[in-house]
């Protein structure tokens, strides 16, 4: 494995946003977006309920950590795309560029891209809204980690979807975060769903994440092992997409479809 | 010993056979024509060759090396321009070029991408958009990209298409120039038998996945009782049974 390759995909994403800085403000403008809506509704609420419950610390806390895990599985889907789009694919495949290269350039675009915007949303919703996203201590490092994690593996898992059915898939990867906030408590505790669907809920890592987050505000720090399942689950699903992947691409050498899609499918 | 030695290649889809057991070398410096009417296997043949094509059976050597187990190592010392292989077209010219040394490891870059620009006279496109480009400032783009790691082995697969007759004989002219001060080795597809005739040392002849004939084209259209390269083209196109009643 050789760096100047990864470094070579994420380059090829780099001086797309530096020759569009329009590319630049989309990237951002929906976080900060999010933010003021969130911000203003948790304020709202707090009117009603914030001297039992901070509505702001906990709203903003989970949807500043949900952006981050959403910006890495659609940065690694829409770095991807953009081979699709530009019909890049037998240009980078017929180089000696190796699949796992390719998925870790992928990853470190998505995950400068999702590093900035975690960093601009933390300055907004301080400066606007006085929310301290350290206010949980260190324990915010592992759950970005699991949450990353799973956000790579959610991306790969994604981008093998649209490599083994097509461009035309691509609308699969838009609603999948939406969907799963859904199932991991960001915004109400898994408890709040039917017992059939918690079943669901503790197969995601990031249930244990947002799972910690509530027993931390709580007053009980005993979070180690909830983490540590989360971050076990977390690196077998990792695991379990890049085979996927690769699986998914070495289907495609037999039937063609890489050279395809840069020749025939956009 | 042969830069590229093909052995007993096959591609099947399905009942359909691409590639039907080909078998054939090429010489270090030596620029060899892959000809046959669309549809005949040479772009599939150059897609095995380039590894994004796994082949049905057959064997691929390449410096000497089974590409199957060392397609890395093979592909750093190899590179290709295809008519239908773009290069990210919202990219300045000078940005893919660099995007694609480091992918090939290209040493002391900055100067590799200075001397390309120079010597296929995109100094004053290096910040436009590729995308921007004429079509055959693009090939000249796609060429020096194709040269980016002063590949031993080039693939080019219709690399002056729609080009007019000024521009395609400067891309012939600067692939000439490189393979003589290189000794580099090249496959190259046509339509244009002319160009095929001036540039390739010897040319092959691809009809429904199978090599039938291959000789030098400056002298292979006579040996079959052709007027020059692109009757036999026809010929070998249209009705390539008749061929062994002509010799």
């Amino acid at each position: 494995m050789k760096f100047s390759r990864i470094y070579a995909i994420f380059l090829r994403q780099l001086y797309l946003v530096k020759s569009n800085p329009i590319r630049l403000l989309s990237l951002f403008m929906w976080q900060i977006i999010e933010i003021f809506q969130w911000g203003f509704i948790t304020k709202y609420l707090g009117h009603f309920g914030g001297a039992v419950f901070s509505f702001t610390t906990f709203i903003l806390g989970a949807i500043i950590l949900w952006q981050f895990m959403g910006r890495i599985q659609t940065g690694i889907m829409v770095s991807f795309l953009e081979d699709i789009w530009t019909s890049n694919f037998i240009n980078f495949f017929a180089s000696p560029l190796k699949v796992k290269e390719y998925l870790l350039g992928l990853i470190l675009t998505s995950l400068a891209i999702s590093v900035t915007g975690i960093i601009i949303m933390v300055l907004v919703a301080g400066l606007i809204f006085g929310y301290s996203f350290f206010i949980i201590g260190l324990y915010i490092l592992p759950f970005l980690l699991v949450l990353f994690i799973f956000g790579v593996a959610m991306g790969i898992f994604i981008t093998a979807i649209v490599f083994k059915l097509g461009p035309m898939a691509e609308w699969l990867g838009w609603p999948i975060p939406a969907l799963m906030s859904i199932f991991v408590g960001v915004f109400y505790p898994v408890s709040m769903l039917p017992s059939y669907l918690q079943v669901v809920s503790w197969m995601l890592p990031p249930t244990y994440v947002f799972d910690s987050i509530r027993m931390i505000l709580s007053g009980n720090f005993n979070v180690g092992a909830n983490l540590l399942y989360g971050f076990i689950l977390a690196i077998i699903y990792l695991f379990i997409t890049y085979l996927f992947f690769l699986g998914v691409y070495k289907k495609n050498l037999k039937t063609g479809a890489i050279s395809r899609f840069s020749s025939e499918a956009v | 010993m042969a830069v590229i030695e093909v052995k007993n290649l096959v591609k099947k889809y399905d009942k359909f056979v691409a590639v039907d057991n080909i078998s054939f070398e090429i010489q270090e410096g030596e620029i060899v024509g892959l000809l046959g009417p669309n549809g005949a296997g040479k772009t599939t043949t150059i897609n095995m060759i380039l590894g994004v094509l796994e082949p049905t059976s057959g064997q691929i050597n390449i410096f000497g090396k089974d590409l199957k187990y060392h397609k890395t190592e093979i592909l750093e010392q190899a590179n290709f321009a295809a008519v239908y292989a773009h290069l990210p077209a919202n990219l300045k010219v000078e940005h893919n070029l660099k995007v694609f040394g480091h992918l090939y490891g290209v040493k002391d870059l900055n100067n590799r991408v200075k001397e390309l620009l120079k010597e296929f006279d995109l100094e004053k496109f290096k910040n436009h958009k590729t995308g921007s480009l004429s079509s055959g400032e693009l090939s000249r783009v796609n060429l020096a990209k194709a040269l980016i790691n002063k590949p031993k082995l080039v693939l080019l697969d219709e690399p002056t298409a729609s080009l007019d007759p000024s521009v395609s004989k400067h891309i012939r002219d600067k692939i000439k120039n490189y393979v003589n001060t290189t000794k580099s080795s090249v496959l190259w597809t046509s339509h244009n038998m002319k160009e095929i005739e001036e540039v390739c040392d010897r040319v092959m002849f691809l009809v429904h996945g199978k090599i039938i004939l291959q000789g030098n084209p400056k002298t292979l259209a006579k040996e079959y009782g052709k007027k020059d390269l692109e009757e036999l083209f026809i010929t070998v196109a249209r009705e390539p049974l008749s061929l062994n009643n002509e010799i």
